[in-house]
Order: structure tokens, then sequence, then C-alpha cells
């Protein structure tokens, strides 16, 4: 649904609080394999910029749009005269473009090595104004500003806030080594924030986005940590007796829920983020793991044998008795609720196939939405639109993306082994 | 490499340094802007183990006797005991190697074992880690039941984290689901 309404123009003035390395190096390479039925076509008029800076914001802007599969990206090359005022803007030029939105811009040089980034998001049929906004920023936030600017248009345009100024994380083996990524959402900045050679595995992100949590066998068994992604330290959160694993964080980062495996039987456990007031959630003689916590803190969801085999079940946080929440195939693992508490994704063996499944908890229609096989993992952006998994392609493991309605299709993948993604929160 | 030099490059950019004790000290960045920066990577090396203590005879009596444990033609040298996809029952066939395990486990009181259990690839690494130690505890059932007691049997789980076979084949995978007899100082 396309929903044009006009907007004051906004300044914004971002201080130098952001630091970003000057020029980015993309690890992750994207492929996109399918997109929207109805694509937005758009035209991005080249930002006036210098070409000595590390980024081309028109370039980064047309890249995510263009990922997103919502819009079809026009060319510009035959204009001849690209605007990047609003009173140079010829609006017959661009309707016969055929484009239903035009975005200009420029990038100018201010006092104190700093740069002003300006755009404005234009309807080219009603010929007015979506969107204006200006930044003033360290060059060193240009890569990042651009991603902001993409997000503007794309809820401008779409309705849906967008997610291109969002990082992910995720762990690579390459050789014996196990590093843990910090990424954009773009697979740009990759930054190693943990590297071991024991198993690293489940990642998830404080709803802050300044936290890690993560298991790691370093000392020969999982071991839950906490680190900090800004000052780089890290605590131990959970090391009892057994296995310690499957870490998520309670929608208002205080709490976590927990897997400890004594003897034969995993079990729920809720722990306060320092790593105090352990307690149990679940009994029985059953695996009850992975859980993960609806957006309004009200239920935890969970992975399950009790009934036979794997199923996905829920809990109040305060305990009582767990319900069944998938019903259809005899393997459904790995339950993450969207953000905004509508879907639940989970990965589905069906024929010997694992694949990434969504059902909407209201009505509990399931959709398949992969088709690789092998998936693993999934893990939903903050807008709710696209899920992030892992999956095996040519004995390698690399990272998908594919929209919540199955439309849109990405691949990212780089040198090594890559799985356990995750989706970080949106800070703004 | 290359990713570890971009982190240099990085701090060398926002703070002047590249070493993780000065990171450690900074304030919180990211004020106006929520989005933290990364900061710089924890390194876990593995601690070096320390030597298996000698608990065998001495080198000389050693050649007279082979080890049981080592001996191709003893059951004892085989120990792997295989599962079936998402179970942990111990198949009829691996009885006998789990009766001679815990025929020398008694014999042999001061020996101890850890049973390694661990799930193939396909799944959820989280379920498979609960998978694998579940079989690892019913290998060290079917070994209690033979009168071996808790006090030489450790349990441990490794999921799909360590797979011996790393090919997409189910004869691969068969192998991965597994739980590995060894012994302590092996």
């Amino acid at each position: 649904m396309i929903s044009f309404y006009n907007s004051p123009m906004l300044r914004l003035l971002l201080l130098l609080t952001l630091l970003l390395p000057l020029s980015s190096r993309a690890a992750l390479e994207i492929e996109i394999v399918g997109g929207a039925a109805q694509q937005i076509p758009i035209a991005v008029a080249p930002f006036a910029q210098s070409a000595t800076l590390p980024e081309s914001v028109t370039m980064v802007i047309s890249a995510d749009l263009r990922r997103s599969g919502m819009f079809r990206l026009l060319e510009t090359r035959g204009v001849a005269n690209i605007p990047h005022e609003l009173d140079e803007v010829k609006y017959p030029e661009w309707a016969s473009l055929q484009a239903q939105a035009l975005v200009i811009g420029k990038v100018e040089p201010v006092a104190g090595g700093r740069l002003k980034v300006s755009f404005r998001l234009l309807d080219v049929f009603k010929q007015s104004q979506l969107a204006g906004l200006e930044y003033d920023i360290a060059p060193s936030q240009l890569r990042q500003t651009a991603h902001r600017i993409a997000d503007v248009i794309y809820e401008k345009l779409t309705g849906e806030p967008g997610v291109f100024a969002t990082r992910i994380t995720y762990v690579n083996k390459t050789g014996k080594r196990y590093t843990l990524v910090v990424a954009d959402a773009d697979g740009h900045n990759p930054q190693t924030i943990l590297s071991s050679t024991e198993p690293i595995i489940s990642p998830a992100w404080s709803p802050d986005g300044t936290r890690i949590a993560y298991v790691s066998f370093e000392k020969k068994k999982p071991v839950i940590y906490v680190q900090s992604l800004v000052s780089g330290q890290r605590y131990v959160l959970a090391n009892f007796k057994g296995n310690n694993s499957a870490p998520a964080w309670s929608p208002d980062g205080k709490r976590l829920a927990i897997v400890l495996t004594h003897g034969a039987n995993s079990r729920l456990y809720l722990i306060n983020h320092d790593g105090t007031g352990l307690q149990p959630l679940t009994q029985g003689n059953a695996i009850d793991t992975e859980p993960y916590w609806s957006p309004d803190g009200k239920w935890i969801y969970f992975t399950s044998d009790r009934g036979g085999s794997p199923q996905i079940y829920r809990i109040s946080p305060l305990g009582g008795e767990a319900r069944r929440v998938t019903f259809e195939g005899s393997y459904n693992v790995s339950p993450r609720v969207s953000p905004d508490g509508r879907l639940l994704a989970f990965i589905r063996r069906e024929g010997g196939k694992f694949q990434v499944a969504v059902q909407e908890l209201a009505s509990n229609q399931v959709q398949i939405l992969s088709d690789y096989g092998q998936d693993e993992s999934p893990s939903f952006a903050p807008n709710s639109r696209l899920i992030i998994f892992a999956t095996n392609i040519n004995n390698r493991g690399i990272l998908a993306v594919v929209s919540s309605d199955g439309r849109v299709k990405q691949r990212l993948s780089e040198a090594g082994d890559v799985r356990e993604p995750s989706w970080g929160p949106a800070v703004n | 490499m290359s990713k570890r030099l971009i982190g240099c490059v990085f701090l060398a950019v926002t703070l002047a340094a590249c070493s993780s004790k000065q990171v450690k000290e900074e304030p919180k960045a990211a004020v106006e802007d929520k989005s933290p920066t990364v900061a710089a990577p924890t390194k876990v090396e593995p601690t070096p183990e320390a030597p298996p203590a000698a608990t065998t005879a001495p080198v000389t009596e050693q050649a007279a006797t082979i080890n049981p444990l080592k001996d191709p033609n003893n059951i004892l040298s085989k120990r792997s005991i295989y599962f079936d996809f998402d179970k942990d029952e111990v198949k009829s066939e691996y009885l006998p190697l789990i009766e001679a395990h815990a025929k020398y486990l008694n014999a042999n009181p001061n020996a101890k074992v850890t049973l390694q259990g661990n799930a193939d690839e396909r799944g959820s690494r989280e379920y498979n880690l609960s998978l694998g130690q579940r079989r690892s505890v019913s290998v060290k059932k079917a070994m209690n039941v033979l009168g071996v007691g808790d006090k030489q049997i450790e349990t441990v789980s490794y999921g799909e984290e360590k797979p011996q076979c790393t090919e997409k084949t189910e004869a691969c995978w068969a192998q991965n689901r597994r739980v590995d007899i060894v012994y302590d100082g092996e």
C-alpha cells in the first residue's frame, strides 16, 4: 500500500556521536533473488557531492532501495540537467520517465570539516514534497546518513519503517576459527567482537542494541556471556553445572530467559541481566529450549519435545501451564515472534526439508517462506517485514533474507561458513 | 587479517589508539544517536590443557601387555554409539559395546569416561545441543544399569558443533548422530 503525505521541512542536527570508520568494506555479498509484485518506480537524481568523499550517497540510497525489492530504480542518465534544488526540478521530465517519486539532494562541506547532507523526496504526479531533511554530520557518518535517508524514503512510500540503518550479528567459521561479527544490515563495516577456536552460537541483541548475549564453548562446554558493544567488556551471565544456552532478552532488557541442561533434561529459567536471581520456569522430563519473548512481554515462546516431537509452545514468564502453538508437522523449532507481535517465524521440517515458516498468531495460518532445504535460525528485522536466516548452498553456510510475505528474497554470503544471524533493533 | 585491521583502523580514527585497554577506559560514546560503536574484538584462545596424569603402567611394562582400550581386536577400542534422527534411544546393536565398557569400568574403578553427545547438523542448533546431551545421558543410564557409578561417568554435549563428517549426505549425518566414549587421559 502506498501512502503519500506531506511533511514539513525538518532540520536534523546530528552531533558527532556516531563513530564509524571513514571507508567501509562489504564482507557480505548481496544477491537479490526476487522482488515485490508491485514495485514503486523511483528516480534518485545523483546528489551533488565532491568526488573525494569516501561514499557516494546516491549509490548507497539506490542500493538500499533496490535491495528491499519494493522499488524499481529508474535510469537517470538521459536527464539533461540533474536537479539538486527544488526550483530546478522539471516534473514533466520525470513523469515521462514513469517516475512516481523523485529524490534530489546534495552534500556540502561546512565549517569544522563537517558535511551538510540535504535531500528532498518529491511526488512527481502531485508535484509536491513528501519529505525533506538536512543532516549536519562528520564525514565518517556519510554512509550511515545515506541509510537513514533511504529509511525515510522507504517509510514515506511504503508506510512501514525502513531498516537500512540497522545492524546484524552473525557467526563466521573460517577453518578452525569462529568469529562473532557485527555488521551493517547491508553487510558493510563488519567488526569482529569475539574470536575463538571453540564454537559460538545463539547471539541475541539486547533491546537497546548496546549488548549481545551469546553462547561460547571456550570453557569446553556451553556458557552464556553478555558483551557490551560500547566497551567491548563482557561478563559470564550463566555458567551453572551442565549446559548453559539459548539466551533471550525480555523486551525491557532487565531479564533473560535461558536454558540449563542438567542430566537429560533441558529447562527454561529466568535470570536477571547481571546474572543474579536465577529461577526455574519449566519442569519435566523434556527438552525445553529456544525461549523467545513476545514483544509485550506476556509470553515466552519455546521449543519442546514434551509431546513426543519438537513443537512450539508458549508459557507466561510468571509460570503456569504451557500451551502448544504449532500443530502441523512433526518438527517445528526456533520460534521468533515478530516485533509487531503479529507473526511467529520458525523452522519446520517437512519431507526431509528444513524451511522457514511463518504463522499468523491470530489465525494460526502457516506459510512456508523458503525452499533451500537446510534453513536455521530465523530472525525478524525491527520492521517485522524481513526475516534473516541461515542456510546452506553448495556445502557452505550463507545468510538469506526473505520478506514475511515470501515475495522478496536476498542472499548474503562471505568467505567462510556464515551462520546464526540475528537482526539488531532499530535504535533512533 | 583484514577484519582485525579494519578494527584497528576504526579505533585509530575514533580513539587514536588500538589497544583494548584504552577502549575499556573510554566513557560510553553515542549520546545523541544511540547506535553504539563496536569496540575491539575479544579474542578467546584455548587455555593450554594440563598434560594427562600418568595412569598407565611404566613404558617398559606397557610393551608387554596391549592396552585393551587401544587394541583394534578388542571391542573396547570401539567407542561410538550411533542414533536415529531426533532419537536418543540406544539401539540394541550397541548394547554389547556398552556392556564391554561397563565391564571394563567395573574392573578398573579408577578409570573414568566422558560421554560426548553429538547431533547431525540439520535443524536447530540449540535443540541439537539438548539432543546431544540426552544421547550422552542415554548411554550413561545404560552403563548405570550395568553397575557403573556416576563418579566414573561425565556427560557433555557438543550438539551439531563438532561434526566428524561434513558432507551433506544421510551417510554422513548418520555418523554425526553419535555418542563417543572417551577415557580420561586420552
